[in-house]
């Protein structure tokens, strides 16, 4: 047991300090009734870490990773480039394992990295302030709604069809059960919906993605206005951040909360988690934002230093009267996630987001000139929509034979549409290739001429 | 002197030199990125498109100036280096916080949540191309729902209070489904402040529920509590005071009488991991901190994990989506209502499956540990800290005699007099090469101290962190002591930081010019 420092002499010699004669009297305010007298037998006893490595090696080796086979999945989760050295750097067991930085003076490592997260995140959302990162996109987003129902003391929602459908979920779950109401959109693949009509003034707020599940991307500024004119806020969802670091930002379209998923920046896809939501407000606004926030300030010396502020907002201090119950942020996610920004930097962050727009056109003009595929899109980032002559699934399913992984269909997301049924969602990054997009044209083509 | 003319020993200094830089060696100052902006510079080579691009946004303009700086490679390397080196860590430190369990961090784990089978996994991939992370997450089900005693779990809940979020939910759905109209959330007051927050956000009325003298809930008043407006309780075992709620089995039954359910807290699992089934003591639902328990890393403040079992009551509200498995191998669920086991699933938690790269660490540590191993570990857990306990008793005094779980809590009566307080003397600990114990918390003691030293600390570690606690007391009682106290920490590259500041001015992100002072001040 390669964990467990102690020897028997050790065990002894402490129970014997303590007074107990076995360590079973440490046990007795256990009901007997309940104390195992064994290791549960049904399940194995240790493993060497060879041993470990070959049951864990035998699972991972049951399964495709994405970055084997050309791969265009998207939909809230983006493979992308992450740099050697962030993972080199988050791995640094001073970041590893240290806890939440509740102690200033010997977590100044944690805390100068928070702030510049925070400041990051605000600058590329065009927010004024961000907190330090939440569980991820989804949970971020209902976290905003129910900020905008204490901020607006409304607690109507209106929701757009264009937003991911889990987002969508956990809003409605979280909101319902505090009494709330989500008026949801109907899905939006031609990107035409209007909501300005659906806004009253019992609207807390509204809630848009850019670009859409869909891929449609959409200057904002007129719902912006038409929330403000009903004493509304919106709410924008960015699921792609790197889309950011091309398109006019949610903040300059009018934006009071911006929530997005920054997975695609340092952190890997994991089959979905961990992953970091982003959180970004307007500085008025700041007291009734939910999880951590990192503040400047001042040690005894005078000099500079960071700790974790505003914290009677927070569930340890406030208990029932907190913000949120929220106790944990994305914290190393969030570590990844400033790494490669300051490693991108304003060049490469832009370099980035072009090359991905600029493969994506690529991508979609060779798609679209097959004869019955249709690109839905006008506007788009790295993400688009297709529509099929024949079911998404089924083609997708075929070409996952043909080691291709080609999109999600939108039916994955939407069990309850037949009609989306035609629908594929395409994600390209800077990791596809030119081959890649030959690969899948060629597939899809073959496909939908039978 | 040798041949050379060198001294063969170090000179004793008599002097503290000051530097011409301001630094110390290894304390050294660090500017923020933003302050090292080095236009055009760039840490990453990304090739430009191969065309001239001509956006097609849409009505969307191209953005102009974002605002980050640029550096190269070599400056971000060291500065997040250099960041590091400021940081205490379970690595190179004890950190014996309570009820947080800083054990040691395999870097096994690491390894294996990299493999490119589990890493490079998008999460809405064809299931034909998954079935090795389903199998996984299958299995880290089994070991939890063994381990637990427990029926059914919920692996989506991204954190320790995401899932107490998750559990209160299912007990608020099943409530729904009764029909019933249950209002009320009995809790301890020394619970987690998660807690009540979890049961307020979900719209439920909060009461606390008093502590014996023995720091247990007191049973006759719990009793007095119950009713038809009673939705459930929420209750920390072992408790937050680091002791076994011993009438846990007569609250279970009591409440179940009423109607009610039992959300169990578990961040204290890890002291009775077989050794005690949670489900054998009538609870209805209790998370499992992944992070804590089964030491997938802290990170900083995350990402954490917190799986929650459900007893048979609330099995049929779990949210989706689960894994189920069929004659063509595993499958997710994920929508609600999707079939018969999704009818009355309460919804969605989180985007996605969960934080499959936690499940991969925490199955790596269970396998390594298996059955025997997690019994010991959570056996030298509560050693450990009745050997604190024991040895503090005389010097530090004790909120509650022994035996402990695996936390020994302290409260601030030993420093009755001196002018120095909880705060003083774990700052002073930092000094010694020691992260701070647990303070303030529990609220049910005065200057609380909580101490968990976990199973991974050595005896020759432990009896070092108790003799420094106790000279460190004996140090208070010496006259002008209190003086001291109240400066230290002196050892670490800032000394104490100024939270009132921070709190009434807050400055959240840098900005290019220092913000103006406000004139009317």
């Amino acid at each position: 047991m390669r964990y467990l420092p102690h020897t028997a002499e050790d065990r002894a010699a402490m129970l014997a300090a303590i007074g107990a004669s076995g360590v079973d009297d440490l046990f007795k305010d256990v009901p007997a009734s309940a104390l195992l007298d064994a290791p549960i037998e049904t399940l194995s006893d240790h493993k060497s870490e060879l041993e470990v490595e070959r049951a864990l090696g035998r699972m991972a080796a049951r399964n495709v990773p994405a970055g084997t086979i050309p791969s265009f999945l998207g939909a809230g989760a983006y493979r992308h480039h992450v740099p050697a050295s962030v993972d080199y750097l988050i791995q640094r067991g001073e970041f590893l394992t240290s806890y939440t930085p509740y102690q200033p003076e010997v977590s100044q490592g944690t805390l100068q990295t928070l702030f510049e997260f925070q400041t990051q995140v605000a600058a590329i959302t065009g927010m004024d302030v961000a907190n330090a990162s939440m569980y991820d996109g989804a949970t971020a987003c209902a976290e905003a709604v129910l900020m905008a129902e204490r901020l607006t003391k409304r607690n109507r929602t209106v929701f757009s069809g264009g937003v991911h459908p889990h987002y969508r979920d956990v809003t409605r779950n979280l909101v319902t059960f505090t009494g709330g109401t989500l008026v949801e959109g109907t899905p939006d693949p031609d990107g035409t919906e209007n909501l300005i009509d659906e806004i009253d003034d019992q609207t807390a707020c509204v809630v848009v993605q850019n670009p859409t599940l869909f891929g449609h991307v959409a200057d904002l500024t007129e719902l912006s206005e038409g929330c403000h004119a009903k004493g509304a806020l919106l709410v924008v969802v960015v699921t792609e951040i790197v889309s950011l670091g091309l398109m006019t930002p949610p903040g300059d379209m009018g934006a009071d909360i911006v929530v997005a998923e920054g997975q695609s920046i340092g952190n890997g896809v994991n089959f979905g988690g961990p992953h970091v939501g982003l959180f970004a407000t307007r500085q008025r606004y700041v007291r009734q934002m939910p999880g951590r926030l990192c503040g400047q300030t001042v040690d005894a010396d005078g000099k500079r230093g960071f700790v974790l502020t505003l914290s009677t907002r927070e569930q340890h201090i406030r208990r029932e009267r907190a913000t949120s119950n929220i106790c944990t942020n994305s914290g190393l996610c969030a570590l990844a996630f400033t790494i490669h920004m300051t490693l991108l930097g304003e060049t490469g962050f832009r370099r980035m987001a072009e090359l991905n727009h600029a493969k994506a056109i690529e991508a979609a003009d060779r798609l679209n000139a097959i004869d019955t595929v249709t690109v839905l899109n006008n506007g788009f980032f790295n993400e688009f929509t297709l529509k099929l002559p024949v079911p998404a699934a089924q083609v997708v399913d075929r070409l996952a034979e043909q080691s291709i992984l080609a999109g999600v269909p939108a039916r994955r997301l939407y069990r309850d549409r037949p009609e989306l049924a035609p629908l594929l969602l395409v994600a390209v990054t800077e990791l596809t290739t030119d081959d890649d997009i030959a690969q899948l044209a060629d597939a899809i083509e073959k496909e939908v001429r039978q | 002197m040798n041949r050379q003319g060198r001294p063969t020993q170090p000179v004793a200094s008599t002097t503290t030199a000051d530097t011409i830089t301001g630094d110390r060696a290894l304390m050294v100052e660090q500017p923020l990125i933003f302050e090292q902006d080095s236009p055009g510079a760039c840490g990453v080579d990304i090739p430009s498109p191969d065309s001239d691009l001509t956006p097609r946004l849409g009505s969307v303009p191209v953005r102009s100036q974002i605002g980050l700086p640029d550096l190269a490679e070599p400056l971000v390397v060291r500065h997040y280096t250099r960041l590091s080196q400021k940081n205490m860590s379970i690595d190179a430190q004890m950190y014996p916080l309570g009820s947080c369990t800083m054990k040691h961090n395999p870097r096994l784990n690491e390894k294996m949540a990299r493999l490119p089978g589990f890493a490079d996994l998008h999460p809405l991939q064809p299931m034909s191309t998954v079935q090795g992370a389903l199998e996984l997450i299958d299995t880290l089900a089994d070991w939890l729902k063994t381990l637990t005693g427990m029926p059914a779990i919920a692996m989506s809940p991204g954190a320790g209070a995401h899932g107490e979020l998750c559990g209160m939910m299912a007990i608020r759905a099943a409530i729904d489904h009764r029909g019933e109209n249950r209002t009320k959330v009995l809790v301890p007051e020394s619970a987690h402040g998660t807690n009540p927050a979890t049961a307020a956000a979900l719209g439920f009325t909060v009461e606390a529920i008093a502590a014996t003298d023995d720091g247990r809930v007191d049973l006759t008043a719990f009793k007095s509590r119950l009713g038809p407006d009673v939705a459930a309780i929420m209750l920390t075992n072992p408790n937050t005071c680091g002791l076994f709620e011993r009438d846990i089995v007569e609250i279970a039954d009591a409440l179940h009488e009423a109607g009610g359910y039992f959300y169990c807290d578990g961040a204290n699992f890890n002291a009775i991991v077989g050794k005690v089934k949670p489900g054998d003591l009538g609870i209805d639902a209790m998370h499992i901190n992944l992070h804590k328990t089964f030491s997938t890393p802290h990170g900083g403040g995350g990402p954490g994990s917190g799986p929650v079992v459900l007893s048979d009551a609330l099995a049929p509200f779990a949210p989706v989506p689960f894994v189920v498995h069929g004659p063509d191998g595993f499958r997710l669920v994920e929508h609600q209502g999707q079939e018969d086991q999704a009818e009355l699933s309460f919804g969605r938690m989180k985007g996605f499956h969960g934080q499959m790269g936690m499940f991969v660490r925490a199955l790596a540590y269970i396998l390594s540990h298996g059955a025997d191993g997690l019994r010991q570990a959570s056996e030298d857990a509560v050693l450990n800290a009745n050997y604190v306990l024991a040895r503090l008793k005389d010097k530090l005094t004790p909120s509650f005699p022994g035996p402990c779980m695996h936390e020994a809590l302290f409260d601030d009566r030993f420093l009755k007099g001196t002018n120095i307080d909880t705060l003083d003397l774990a700052k002073a600990l930092i000094d010694e090469g020691f992260h701070p114990m647990t303070m303030y918390f529990p609220l049910v003691v005065h200057g609380a101290l909580l101490i968990e030293p976990t199973e991974s600390e050595s005896k020759v570690m432990l009896d070092r962190f108790i003799d420094t606690l106790a000279g460190l007391a004996d140090r208070a009682q010496e006259k002008g002591a209190a003086e001291a106290f109240a400066g230290a920490p002196y050892h670490t590259p800032r000394c104490r930081l100024d939270e009132t500041l921070a709190a009434r001015k807050p400055i959240l992100r840098w900005t290019p010019e220092p913000p103006m002072q406000e004139a009317a001040e």
